[in-house]
């Protein structure tokens, strides 16, 4: 019995179980469709953090190749987010309210600055998404803590964390080969699985044996490392350290064990040659990177199997291994890993544009609570006013912990398991509990009691970015064609407008609602005239994210 | 018999606030106990059922001034019921009913019901959605609320709603929406003290919204439907309205139309054993601008339509909670955001327009007509309005204290204004027994009078108030505010005041005088 069968022990689900999936054998040819509201709704959803109206609004002015490149352009390193600062007040180390922690001189076994610094570190990490520019970058950013992942609770020196965070974004676009090892040396991942410890004594093989299961070849049907393959390269890998006071690791060649690392048939019987003096523990990752592990045609397959996941669906099914992971993986490899070539191809073919494979992903509490934001434009307080942002920023993240997500602590090595664990897949990030707070957070900004940390939903101006809102019909469907991928049924769009926006009033007087809206456009000021549509658009919102379609993207 | 029986049955709801009363609580501050009890709400198994006429009804058509009929009549000549078809209502001459709501005389002459006259609230607003977020919210004209209510007074019970809900003392939801909107009546200061659901038996049956969107079998199909089972299993409240409702299997017989049916759900979860204290019901396309009557036969049409099924959705509602006794636990009471205009238009409808009268009903109503017949000029123009008796919020402030036995001195908090009390429910149902004035013996007496009437610049208003909070309010026929020249607490006697019209124009004035339980309106005409 699978666990959604544990759930439910419902005869009409157990039933569907077993039924066929609708499957689509679209490749990754260039898409030459239509190019309109659906696909560039679906491309900015997949590629951002939600869509807002203007968000909608650029697009439109874009050819869809226009739009893919604009949406893959990284960050430029001079605009990446300020680093974070001292929210919590006393800091041992002399940090100042306001100012970033993240070089201050080291410190031992000091728990509450640990946990004060946690909290602004994994604040300050939402704010960077919520103020992500229009590009994939942050997703990406996103997409490597899962896959490289490191815990802020075993690292414990946030200062460590946050340059993890910052390696992440520098090469979220790049080279994953160069990711793989700068990542390898971070000294937060160092001090994570024990490279720290790792010596030519008694080599430490936590590292390496991720390295092959979970960073690059990983465990799928084709991948054959052996137990020696994990022994050699931790052999390879011993006598690298962390300095504290640099923030770096160094190679200390006293502990590395420099003979000779043999690894298994899967590797082509390679050998990395032991290497002496200062670059030696350089010299050899290079080439266990390089030539071995990176030589592996599994590598290129088991990431973009990964990115598939994140990106479209959690299902890989036979076509999908054949038309979509196996060219894709080509394209890898033949760009020498460059991650950019990999995500361009699927952001313009054939099976991404596919309505087969539109409006099928389920939310993750991240996209979820800062979708919502960012569709939104819920405004929150400038940077400059730390504080206060720090707070809104934590409550959004502490919201998205309680649903499954805490940036900076997945649950464990292997990332958070929506992305790895089958059958359930995605369907894991919806229960008994997580789905109720989904509710309960999108109620709460678009009440307007003030019940989420004073963030709340402006509704008026959300529906005043919309094409003709003393429409009701038109606001109805522009409010969807947003805020769902799902094409909901007439039924249901005219249900909303007469029931919500008319208040029940007979169907045929939508000039009711044209009246409100005008009167409250003329009048601004009027507390009476913007409470009448405030009210119902409230209403509206609510009833909308409260139905199940709102969950996927 | 019957009230013998409520009477044992109402002793252990109310005895346990009552004690606590008794003692002084000083003595007993220490005691976790008594703080606990002090915490609890209030214990009732009272349930209030609100009917919702959307639209704005036509209140002068469903409850007609047979005493003042020639004036009813040369109003809305075209739409009029004939005199002889008006539904006369036991002990009472001067009001009859539209001759559709037999149901609801029937409940009337049983004792079951009472009918509130000219119920409104200062300066009108004439928009559906302004009005109707007026009636739920219980704002003055001029003020926003962002909290209904009833969500007011659910969080007045229940301050920590929704933390640690349900739970042991309140398994059940609080309110109950039929339908799939949460009405604005419900917003507490913290969260929406209600649950919708459109169906007893299956959330997902629905009544009046659209079957949920059927889903292919895709991939998005596939997670639409996982997302949808989770959101069935997680409605904390599933269980326990499942359970009320499995447990009546026989209801009575209902007419075919929506608001019965919506009324049959409420009373299989009432009688199921559901603790909820209020449910929201809503009927109508009530907007009878054109057509609200027949030619040929005023009795007829569109409007009679719809009050022949509000009438009888609610006697059948009514003999379905005797026959499945619980009734006793039920008030219901029906409202619209206004009334329609004292003249009718020339295509046989009446156009948006201020007070209109209420229905209460209950086996603990008190029978009676609160008020009396609208005032109506001699020659209505367009945009007379029938100026207000009572406020709304004096209902509902009524209902709170008789039904659920909220303390005098709480109301305010709920309802952020003292409003006056009515004699709406009997003394018996929070046990509490006091004199209340029956207002039908003061037919006759003049609380307030005016000379000179007509008047040119100044009249004088002369008033006689028993003592306690007296109010007078000036309304012009509009049902503006104009003034409120008195507003304070008097020694009973007679008095004397100056109003003076100089700078308003010529025409008809209401002033309403406002002492306890008493309210009469005073017709001033201002002249040249």
């Amino acid at each position: 019995m699978d666990r959604r069968q544990f759930l439910t022990l419902s005869p009409a689900r157990r039933k569907t179980v077993k039924a066929s999936y609708g499957r689509t054998l679209s490749g990754i040819d260039a898409y030459t469709g239509p190019w309109g509201t659906a696909q560039q709704v679906h491309l900015l959803k997949r590629a951002l953090f939600g869509a807002s109206p203007a968000d909608l609004a650029w697009i439109k002015g874009l050819t869809l190749d226009q739009a893919v490149d604009a949406l893959l352009t990284p960050l430029a390193a001079a605009n990446y987010p300020q680093p974070p600062v001292n929210n919590y007040g006393d800091d041992a180390t002399g940090i100042a309210p306001g100012a970033t922690w993240v070089n201050s001189t080291p410190y031992t076994d000091n728990d509450d600055l640990d946990r004060a610094r946690r909290s602004s570190y994994k604040a300050w990490w939402l704010g960077v998404m919520l103020n992500q520019t229009r590009s994939i970058h942050e997703k990406m950013v996103l997409f490597w803590h899962n896959h490289f992942v490191t815990e802020t609770q075993t690292v414990t020196d946030l200062r460590y964390v946050y340059k993890y965070n910052t390696t992440l974004r520098q090469h979220a676009l790049g080279n994953f080969n160069a990711l793989t090892k700068a990542i390898t040396l971070d000294p937060a991942m160092l001090i994570y699985l024990n490279g720290y410890l790792n010596s030519k004594e008694a080599a430490d093989e936590n590292y390496a044996r991720e390295l092959h299961e979970l960073f690059t070849v990983g465990k799928g049907p084709d991948s054959h490392y052996t137990e020696e393959d994990v022994r050699a390269t931790a052999r390879v890998l011993t006598g690298w350290r962390v300095d504290p006071n640099t923030l770096t690791s160094y190679f200390d060649a006293t502990q590395h064990d420099f003979s000779n690392k043999e690894f298994s048939d899967f590797y082509g019987k390679k050998r990395v040659s032991g290497q002496t003096g200062p670059n030696g523990g350089m010299l050899e990752l290079n080439d266990l990177i390089d030539n071995i592990i990176f030589k592996q045609p599994e590598v290129s397959k088991f990431i973009v199997r990964k990115l598939y996941r994140y990106f479209i669906y959690y299902k890989i099914d036979d076509a999908v291994e054949e038309n979509v992971i196996t060219p894709l993986a080509e394209i890898f490899r033949a760009a020498n890993f460059d991650i950019l070539p990999v995500l361009s191809a699927l952001f313009r073919s054939e099976h991404f544009y596919d309505p087969l494979n539109m409006s099928c992903l389920i939310k993750s509490p991240i996209e979820f609570c800062v979708g919502l934001c960012r569709e939104y434009s819920v405004e929150f307080p400038p940077a400059s006013d730390y504080s206060m942002a720090y707070d809104k920023w934590d409550f959004v993240r502490q919201y998205a912990a309680s649903m499954l997500q805490d940036i900076g602590d997945p649950p464990l090595v292997a990332g958070w398991d929506a992305y790895y664990q089958q059958p359930q897949g995605h369907e894991l990030w919806i229960n008994t509990d997580t789905f109720p707070k989904r509710n309960r957070f999108s109620d709460a900004l678009v009440s307007g009691q003030g019940g989420a940390m004073g963030l709340t939903i402006d509704v008026l101006a959300f529906a005043d970015q919309l094409s003709d809102p003393a429409n009701p019909v038109t606001l109805v469907n522009d409010s969807l064609d947003l805020l769902y991928r799902i094409d909901v049924s007439a039924n249901l769009r005219s249900w909303l407008k007469n029931n919500i926006l008319l208040s029940g009033q007979n169907p045929d007087s939508d000039y009711y609602w044209t009246d409100a809206w005008t009167t409250y456009k003329s009048n601004p000021g009027d507390a009476n005239a913007r409470a009448v549509v405030e009210t119902r658009l409230r209403s509206l919102y609510r009833y909308i994210m409260n139905l199940s379609e709102y969950q996927l993207s | 018999m019957r009230r013998r029986d409520f009477l044992k049955h109402t002793a252990s709801a109310a005895v346990l606030p009552s004690i606590i009363d008794g003692f002084s609580v000083k003595a007993f501050a220490a005691s976790p106990m008594l703080a606990a009890l002090q915490g609890a709400a209030t214990d009732t198994d009272h349930v209030l059922v609100m009917i919702q006429l959307t639209g704005g009804n036509d209140g002068l058509n469903m409850v007609i001034p047979l005493d003042i009929y020639d004036k009813y009549r040369a109003a809305r000549t075209n739409i009029a019921i004939q005199q002889g078809q008006v539904l006369p209502l036991a002990n009472n001459i001067k009001t009859g009913l539209h001759p559709a709501m037999t149901g609801i005389q029937q409940l009337y002459d049983d004792g079951k019901a009472c009918i509130i006259q000219s119920v409104g609230y200062p300066s009108p607003d004439y928009s559906h959605f302004r009005a109707m977020d007026i009636w739920l919210t219980g704002s003055n004209s001029n003020q926003v609320l962002n909290t209904g209510w009833g969500g007011r007074y659910l969080n007045y019970e229940y301050p920590n709603f929704p933390e640690g809900f349900p739970n042991a003392e309140a398994p059940d939801p609080l309110a109950i929406q039929i339908g799939s909107i949460i009405s604005p009546t419900f917003q507490g200061p913290n969260a929406n003290m209600a649950v919708a659901i459109t169906s007893a038996t299956d959330f997902y049956d629905l009544l009046d919204n659209p079957q949920q969107d059927p889903v292919p079998n895709t991939h998005w199909g596939d997670e639409l439907k996982y997302i949808r089972l989770i959101a069935k299993q997680s409605d904390k409240y599933a269980d326990s309205i499942k359970l009320a409702a499995s447990k009546v299997t026989r209801q009575g017989a209902y007419p075919d139309n929506r608001l019965a049916a919506q009324l049959k759900i409420v009373a299989r979860l009432i009688a199921g054993g559901l603790k909820t204290r209020m449910y929201m019901v809503s009927y109508g396309f009530f907007d009878t601008h054109a057509s609200q009557a027949q030619a040929g036969d005023t009795s007829k049409g569109y409007h009679a339509e719809l009050l022949g099924d509000v009438s009888s959705a609610i006697k059948a509602f009514m003999d379905d909670l005797t026959e499945l006794k619980a009734s006793r636990r039920v008030v219901g009471m029906t409202f619209s955001e206004f009334g329609r205009r004292i003249k009718s238009n020339s295509s046989m409808g009446t156009d948006h327009g201020a007070a209109a009268p209420m229905i209460v009903f209950g086996d603990y109503v008190l029978q009676g007509v609160l008020g009396n017949s609208p005032n109506i000029p001699d020659a209505s123009s367009v945009a007379d309005n029938i100026p207000m008796q009572y406020d709304f919020r004096s209902v509902y402030a009524s209902i709170l204290e008789q039904w659920f036995c909220v303390k005098e001195a709480d109301l305010k908090q709920i309802l952020f204004e003292d409003y006056q009390r009515l004699p709406i429910v009997s003394g018996l149902a929070c046990g509490v027994i006091t004199g209340t004035d029956d207002i039908n013996q003061n037919a006759g007496k003049n609380y307030i009078t005016n000379y000179p009437n007509p008047f040119v610049d100044k009249t004088y208003l002369k008033y006689k108030t028993r003592g306690g909070h007296t109010m007078i309010q000036i309304f012009d026929t509009t049902g503006r505010l104009i003034l409120v020249p008195v507003n304070k607490i008097h020694t009973a006697g007679e008095y004397t005041i100056t109003f003076d019209g100089e700078r308003l124009p010529t025409g008809v004035y209401y002033a309403r005088f406002q002492n306890g339980t008493v309210q009469q309106v005073r017709t001033m005409l201002k002249v040249r």
